[in-house]
């Protein structure tokens, strides 16, 4: 009796249906939307949308410095909070997974999700307390104010979780005996950590840092409660909508974090740490 | 196929978008355009949509003592939704979507909303309190044209300088204090982030660099622009935070994160109510200031009860409850003695200067600028709010 699965028929077809709607429509039909919307422009006065088509956006988008700034400094933060990140997750996923024992590990799970139950709100105003010259911090003798150093404070923060259970989970499939082995070969604690631990868990820190990357290029909430005058791509975007009431452009500064983002993927592929995920 | 399906569904999207093009404004420099005023009062259609800034319309929702849409709408039988708005922009872009009736505007949304066709004059006839607001609202140039009133003016108040007693001695007389190279408290500043506070860098320099020729904050050339934006590029490594939620600036004038800078009687008061130090006062190059005024929409679905709105809340016990929760200058000159009897706050009006016509002209209401001069010149083109916006970035950098 033979077992060849059935060719797929409609009925499959129903059931892919429902989320292919949700990518084509709601997904892509939004971005695609946006795309659109960069090439028109608006009334300058009363606001209208004027729905034809123009490249002043972008010609603007590459004349003004600024925004080349604003660009490169956004691109500045992300790499920096996802660096501090990657550097405090290392050692603290490789005690929850090689060190502590089974009930200390759970609870260290539970202490690193923690953060994620509270509103991103509560926690950005937190820091807006610590960060403040007559905050916690400044008793200590710390007082960076309100700014860049703060915002990536505090923006590490915030994305620490997202790169810490990745690696957590890379550096639980890192079986025991290969640090053992490395060990009885003679190898210092370094050359296991530089020559084992992190070829091992490099798919999970690139997994990590797709999070806290993007994270931050899209932010815009945070730097407006501990960035102090920072402005952000996020920044821009919103009040060029929000303030401006110019939609065309706000969407066409919004496609270069797309673009950016998508070029990161495309180098996270070429690395294949994907694929090893 | 599931590429194409994909494909398909995204073209069907793009094609919506495509066919919800309708016709657009043309409109490049201000003219009014045509849109036509009540002549005369039907019955109340039962409902009023009401898109207000945050305080102005409570309905008990938030507070059930500070309720005085329910009073209006028992006495009108129009029921009525409030929306609140954050900024003149949103105000401007909810408008437009058509399912509000009324809108309490500022003079830097006012004219934009005239010129786009999307509120309606107001036939002042038509409101029995209209003559008991203070004759310096009226037929202001940023909510009426040629004469032609577009609505109902709510109260005003001006954009003070504010500060920190204990920290900034002596006491400042001028905006110098924010907009100077050398101040000595760089990295506590903070301004008010908006494009219209370009206009407080004009004012600024309209008394202390009269080569400049600035007449008036919203009247800007190209010079006068780039001077203004200068200052502020320089100010801009001072700033410790440019604010627009006032919870914000209370907090950091509160810890000491800002010692100085633009903020609202309305936010003194919370401050000073906390028991912190805190003054403010008009220097002496005068200040930039904000009034609002209730407007009506051109697609109005309920005009009748749109105009009992504006008269209700122009009039004094609306006005009065509407000014006194808010913290403004009440536009109805019988307010004062409704807040006096009512909240026991005798000295209310005098606190916001209401009455004080001297102090009120000392202040230049946020308006739009546009590329007719407001000044008069003519052989000059000014900046618009585009311009303004734009540099706004560019200055925060």
């Amino acid at each position: 009796m033979s077992t060849r699965p059935r060719p797929p028929g409609p009925r499959t077809g129903l059931l892919l249906l429902p989320p292919l709607l949700w990518l084509g429509v709601a997904y892509l039909g939004a971005l695609g939307a946006l795309f659109l919307a960069a090439f028109w422009t608006t009334n300058e006065f009363t606001g209208d949308l004027v729905r034809v088509f123009t490249l002043d956006n972008f010609r603007e988008l590459f004349q003004g410095s600024v925004y080349r700034t604003i660009t490169l400094r956004t691109l500045g933060v992300a790499v920096l909070v996802t660096l501090v990140d990657a550097v405090l997750a290392l050692p603290i996923a490789f005690f929850m997974a090689k060190v502590a024992s089974p009930r200390l590990r759970r609870l260290l799970v539970i202490a690193v999700l923690m953060p994620l139950w509270a509103s991103y709100l509560v926690k950005a105003y937190a820091w807006r307390g610590m960060l403040s010259t007559s905050g916690p911090l400044s008793w200590l003798g710390i007082s960076p104010g309100y700014g860049l150093t703060g915002l990536v404070i505090t923006l590490a923060y915030l994305w620490l979780p997202y790169m810490i259970l990745p690696v957590f989970a890379g550096m639980e499939k890192l079986p025991d005996s290969l640090l053992e082995a490395s060990s009885d070969l003679g190898a210092p604690a370094r050359a296991t950590f530089r020559r084992v631990v992190l070829p091992s868990v490099f798919p999970a820190l690139v997994a990590g840092s797709i999070f806290t990357f993007s994270l931050t290029m899209g932010d815009y909430i945070a730097v407006k409660i501990v960035g102090g005058p920072t402005q952000m791509l996020g920044n821009v975007v919103a009040d060029n909508y929000g303030v401006a009431n110019n939609l065309p452009f706000a969407a066409a500064y919004a496609i270069v974090p797309v673009i950016v983002m998508l070029g990161y993927l495309g180098i996270v592929r070429r690395t294949g740490a994907l694929e090893n995920l | 196929m599931k590429r194409a399906t994909t494909l398909a569904i995204a073209a069907a999207v793009g094609a919506l978008v495509l066919t919800g093009c309708g016709s657009s404004g043309t409109a490049s420099g201000f003219k009014a355009p045509d849109v036509p005023m009540a002549k005369k009062l039907g019955a109340n259609e039962g409902a009023v949509s009401i898109l207000a800034w945050p305080g102005y319309a409570e309905d008990g929702t938030n507070d059930p003592k500070t309720d005085w849409v329910t009073p209006f709408e028992k006495a009108t039988g129009c029921q009525a939704t409030v929306k609140y708005f954050g900024t003149s922009d949103e105000a401007v872009n909810l408008i437009k979507t058509g399912d509000y009736d009324v809108v309490s505007a500022s003079g830097d949304a006012t004219l934009r909303l005239i010129a786009a066709g999307d509120v309606a004059p107001v036939n002042t006839s038509l409101l029995k309190n209209y003559g008991d607001i203070r004759s310096f609202l009226k037929n202001q140039p940023y909510n009426s044209v040629n004469g032609q009133m577009y609505g109902m003016p709510q109260g005003w108040g001006a954009n003070l300088l504010t500060y920190n007693p204990n920290v900034v001695k002596p006491a400042p007389t001028s905006w110098a204090s924010v907009f100077s190279p050398t101040s000595p408290y760089a990295g506590k500043i903070t301004p008010y982030d908006s494009p219209i506070y370009i206009a407080d860098a004009a004012l600024y320099l309209k008394n202390t660099q009269p080569s400049l020729g600035i007449k008036n904050p919203y009247a800007l050339d190209a010079t006068q622009l780039a001077a203004a934006v200068a200052i502020l590029k320089t100010q801009r490594h001072q700033v410790s935070e440019y604010w627009s939620d006032y919870l914000k600036q209370q907090q950091a004038f509160e810890n000491g994160d800002s010692v100085i800078g633009t903020s609202w009687q309305f936010i003194v008061n919370l401050i000073a109510a906390d028991k912190k130090p805190i003054k403010a006062f008009v220097p002496k190059e005068g200040s930039t200031g904000w009034s609002d005024t209730w407007m009506i929409a051109s697609k109005s679905k309920h005009p009748n009860c749109a105009y009992a709105w504006l008269d209700y809340i122009g009039g004094p016990a609306g006005n009065a409850a509407s000014a006194y929760y808010f913290g403004e200058a009440p536009a109805n000159a019988k307010a004062c003695s409704v807040i006096a009897s009512t909240d026991k706050d005798p000295s209310f009006c005098t606190t916001f200067h209401a009455g004080d016509e001297a102090y009120a002209k000392k202040l230049w209401y946020w308006t739009t600028p546009v590329s007719t001069c407001l000044d008069g010149r003519t052989n000059v083109k000014c900046t618009t709010y585009a311009d303004w916006t734009q540099a706004w970035t560019a200055i925060k950098g």
